[in-house]
């Protein structure tokens, strides 16, 4: 394909709905296919989009790049040209892409493509090579391991590491059939999340408290007076929430939306404050736009719970708590008030914030409007307090204030809400146990006897990762091993050489279902190909909690399944084992699985939650997911539905804007302040911090988020983020003798792992920022095992030190210019 | 000029604009050691005078337009070499300055030698082949492909690296 043109859709091109693959945000793009060689003309008559590309398009006309074009080919060997394109009538994104939603098209598999590496069909390790094999085999050798392990040994030997969400890789049908497979057939307690060690909520805290984490509408942002942004950079990570609903508050031109809402209320341009050690690219770009309507709150790291305490108790102070709401719809704020009692002196002396600075915070965000009338500020979080130090705590402390001040509980503007990562798309039967167990030093002690890594890498994203690595590492050798001498096994015969291994030599078989083998394939015996969406329909929520159906509109490649349907064959092929034995009670267990599509799923899971004879089912759609159906989701189109759902009005379905407007989500209906006093640093990461030299931040980078499964294959992305960077300040750097380009290797206690360092003024003194996630680069390698109560990882805080390994050549081809914003 | 020709096959049939003696035409080692997924062409690109090398200021853009009249442009000379750099000492580059995202004109900053856009905050390394230094921009910045003719000293335009925002492609 050239780089200097594309195909227009003529006006009969298929036109499906595509909610965007990657971040939380779900912006809505049209796919449009058409037959490969034909092509719409330039007039606005002659192509699908309308639009007159005989003369040069205006700005905001459309995005219609060369990455959003490609050629796929079916099952029955057609062609057809896609050109994915950003839906202007989507509420969320209203036009705009972002660069991750726009390189969907690029993504989509195609021979000869960047997407060549796709698993095609199932694959086996024999020992000696990996085999390319057929669905039979494949699962009849799965199916045989966790029989054998399930009959001799228990269910708790057979371990997961699963995606819980929406998006690519998730999905309610995907949630749904891997979820009934584990919890319902398996009956595994030994099972984590794609992204933590443990089987886990990310917002323990707040959901005790009676406020589930995504409670407002995106349209909140744009009415508030104040955001507080917390460890959290939207530009980056939530990148048309940001552009098209924060970014407005603070330019001004929202004054008249809110003089509507908000009748006699002052209304001017929002104030944001910013809580994070770093100086975003986000902070940048708002001070650019509006600097004295911004203020950061550089805390010291890890000292979150200090900060809301100090806040909570001098707002309690001022008075400038709702005294009438916290009396009518709250309990426990005494004991809370009087737990987390914290001067501003000494809020300034933990947090390393001026006491000035934290009053003028205190001011922008809770101080009364002229009038009295309470200010309408929406607090935002995301990794930097859920990957922070002791995650339950700060979301306690931070709920603390939110709550005294009436930001959540149904007044619009307000609310307090995880930013996401993926999107959203949970219905699974409750776990079976509901233990917290650590898994990751489950495997590392030698426990579970078979790992499944479904649509997820601990390799390159889990915490202690290098030891982790090791543990799975050696364990998996043993099998490999084992299968090498098993000259002319039959199928059943290498069930019994892997059942062996597992059972009485330590060892652990390994299988990973993904899209492409990724680095878990250097420990797995077997992998199995799925789909993401696009080759399937697949639904999923965003953070306003909007569900979507992306359509499917081509084939998968190869013999690629959907999870859900992949779930069920292997859970038919292990109740057929159990019929032909004669075990009708293991049988019955393993029933429930005939699906013939991936709507079968989503009816028997997200549309059966609430409903009678169901059982329990914790669903995302609450009790009335039912009234949702794939037709109706067709019609209701890139703006779908908010959940819940209240009602089925004709063909439209009615949705919910805000939650808690008359109750909260406890037993009594009230708001449950929570006692949280500041208790320093997680041990373990002290330990660390008395030790080293800098701090290991890490986060994200906008080009490649929740996107490098597919860059690490992609030659743009490769050419800007070949090797995780790492931002150091020039000052340490040239203690170090480290240059741009340098890889420089960063060690601790943990692990060590290798990153290209990036200078910048933007980072302060003794604290680096390296990209999480990176296939090049694991961070994950030097962060320590501490964690919540609740199992949740400190992944962002560690402390190593770091030296210069070699110069290398990325200096001549990487851009190592600042990422942040200024005019 | 319809038949589908590769760039570098382009070249040979336009050498008559950009190519003589002593012409240099830049970019194409650069475009293969950047791995760019595919750059052949089938447009009809027209070659256009940017200017006299020795005219022009270092780090100061000179504005143009290319292909056509409703495409502006700038070219930079940068004072060092740079990849896809061409004149006398390698260092004379130019792009589109539409943003690849939404298509705002983007505006260069010559404290850190990048054009950035107003709109949505994009950021493109001049001195890296326009490369995506942050932002939504789902594309680097359109490289101008320049030739550059040592007897008269001229920097010529001959050819676009990359689609241009708004354009079905880039020659209308």
């Amino acid at each position: 394909m050239a780089n200097d043109r594309i195909a227009l859709p003529p006006v009969n091109a298929e036109k499906t709905n595509m909610t965007c693959h990657f971040c939380i945000v779900g912006c809505g793009y049209h796919v449009y296919r058409w037959p490969e060689n034909t092509e719409g003309g330039k007039a606005p008559q002659q192509n699908a989009m309308g639009l007159d590309f005989r003369k040069q398009l205006p700005p905001f006309a459309t995005i219609a790049s060369t990455t959003q074009q490609n050629t796929i080919v079916g099952k029955d060997g057609k062609r057809h040209t896609i050109l994915i394109v950003p839906d202007k009538e989507c509420v969320v994104n209203q036009g705009g892409g972002s660069i991750r939603g726009l390189r969907m098209a690029s993504y989509m598999y195609a021979p000869g493509s960047m997407t060549n590496e796709r698993l095609m069909n199932p694959r086996l390790f024999t020992g000696d090579q990996w085999l390319e094999t057929d669905w039979n085999q494949a699962l009849a050798i799965y199916a045989g391991v966790t029989k054998k392990i399930l009959d001799n040994k228990g269910p708790r030997e057979i371990a997961f590491d699963t995606f819980d969400h929406g998006g690519a890789g998730g999905g309610f049908e995907n949630t749904w059939g891997t979820g009934k497979l584990m919890f319902s057939a398996i009956q595994t307690p030994l099972v984590r999340i794609h992204n933590r060690p443990s089987y886990n909520s990310e917002c323990h805290a707040t959901r005790e408290m009676g406020i589930m984490e995504l409670n407002n509408s995106y349209e909140d942002a744009e009415v508030a007076d104040c955001i507080i942004s917390i460890g959290n950079n939207p530009y980056e990570t939530q990148t048309n929430y940001f552009l098209y609903h924060w970014l407005p508050n603070l330019q001004g031109s929202t004054v008249d939306k809110k003089k509507q809402w908000f009748k006699g209320e002052a209304a001017e341009a929002a104030r944001f404050i910013f809580v994070d050690p770093r100086r975003t690219p986000t902070i940048s770009i708002c001070e650019t736009v509006a600097k004295e309507n911004v203020l950061h709150l550089d805390i010291q790291p890890g000292t979150d719970v200090a900060l809301f305490n100090g806040l909570f108790t001098y707002v309690i102070e001022q008075g400038w708590v709702d005294k009438e709401f916290i009396a009518k719809r709250t309990k426990g704020f005494d004991e809370a008030a009087a737990a987390n009692k914290m001067s501003l002196a000494e809020c300034s002396q933990i947090t390393g914030v001026s006491v000035a600075k934290l009053k003028q915070a205190a001011e922008w965000a809770y101080k009364p409007k002229a009038g009295g009338k309470m200010k309408r500020t929406m607090h935002a979080y995301e990794k930097g307090i859920i990957w922070g130090n002791d995650n339950y705590a700060i979301q306690s402390s931070l709920l603390d204030l939110v709550i005294a001040t009436y930001n959540v509980g149904g007044r619009r503007g307000t609310g307090c809400v995880r930013m996401g990562g993926h999107q959203e798309g949970y219905t699974r039967p409750p776990h079976p146990t509901g233990e917290k167990l650590y898994n990751d030093q489950e495997i590392i002690a030698g426990k579970g006897m078979m790992y499944t890594a479904w649509g997820a890498n601990p390799f390159q994203s889990t915490c202690n990762a290098e030891n982790f690595r090791d543990a799975v590492l050696h364990r998996a050798e043993i099998v490999k091993a084992a299968m090498r001498k098993a000259h002319g096994a039959s199928t059943a015969e290498m069930v019994d050489v892997i059942y062996d291994a597992v059972a009485n030599k330590g060892a652990l078989f390994v299988t990973a279902i993904n899209l492409y083998p990724t680095t878990l394939a250097e420990a797995a015996h077997l992998l199995l190909p799925s789909t993401h969406p696009g080759e399937m329909n697949l639904t999923s929520m965003n953070g306003e909690r909007r569900l979507r159906l992306s359509q499917k509109f081509m084939d998968a490649p190869g013999t690629a399944q959907p999870d859900c349907l992949i779930a069920a064959g292997i859970a038919n092929t292990v109740k057929a084992m159990y019929e032909k034995e004669g075990n009708i009670k293991m049988a019955a267990r393993f029933a429930g699985f005939d699906w013939k599509t991936e709507e079968d799923a989503f009816n028997d899971g997200f549309r059966r939650a609430g409903q009678p004879g169901a059982g329990p089912i914790d669903s995302q759609g609450d009790d009335t997911g039912h009234l949702a159906t794939y037709a109706l989701l067709r019609k209701a189109g890139n703006n779908g539905v908010q959940l819940p759902i209240k009602e089925l009005k004709g063909d439209k379905l009615v949705g919910t804007e805000v939650l808690y407007t008359e109750k909260f989500g406890t037993d009594d209906g009230l708001a449950h302040f929570k006692a949280s006093p500041w208790k320093g640093l997680l041990a373990p990461v002290q330990m660390e911090k008395d030790k080293y030299r800098f701090w290991i931040n890490s986060g994200r980078v906008n080009e490649a988020w929740q996107t490098m499964y597919h860059d690490q294959y992609n030659p743009a992305m490769r050419a800007r983020w070949p090797m995780a960077p790492v931002e150091i300040n020039p000052a340490d750097a040239a203690e170090l003798g480290i240059a741009n380009g340098d890889i420089v290797e960063i060690h601790n206690d943990y692990g060590s792992t290798y990153a290209m360092a990036y200078l910048t003024d933007d980072a302060k003194r003794n604290q680096v920022f390296m990209q999480f996630g990176h296939y090049n680069g694991v961070q994950g390698d030097v962060t320590t095992e501490a964690v919540d109560r609740n199992v949740i990882p400190y992944y962002k805080g560690t402390w190593a030190n770091i030296r210069k390994v070699t110069s290398g050549e990325y200096k001549s081809t990487v851009s190592f210019k600042s990422r942040r914003y200024k005019a | 000029m319809t038949q589908n020709v590769s760039r570098r096959d382009f070249f040979k049939l336009s050498g008559g604009l950009a190519a003589g003696a002593g012409a240099t035409v830049a970019g194409l080692a650069h475009a293969a050691a950047d791995a760019a997924p595919n750059t052949s062409t089938t447009l009809p690109y027209p070659a256009k005078a940017v200017g006299k090398s020795g005219g022009m200021k270092v780090n100061v853009p000179v504005a143009f337009n290319y292909p056509d009249a409703a495409s502006p442009c700038q070219a930079i000379k940068m004072g060092e070499a740079v990849p896809g750099g061409v004149g006398p000492n390698n260092d004379i580059v130019a792009y589109s300055i539409l943003c690849t995202h939404l298509g705002c004109p983007t505006a260069y900053d010559a404290n850190d030698r990048c054009f950035k856009c107003p709109c949505h905050f994009s950021i493109f390394d001049a001195e890296k082949s326009g490369q995506t230094v942050c932002g939504q921009a789902p594309t680097n910045l359109p490289r101008i492909v320049l030739g550059y003719d040592a007897k008269s000293d001229t920097v010529n335009a001959v050819a676009v690296d990359g689609l241009i925002y708004g354009r079905q492609a880039n020659v209308l």
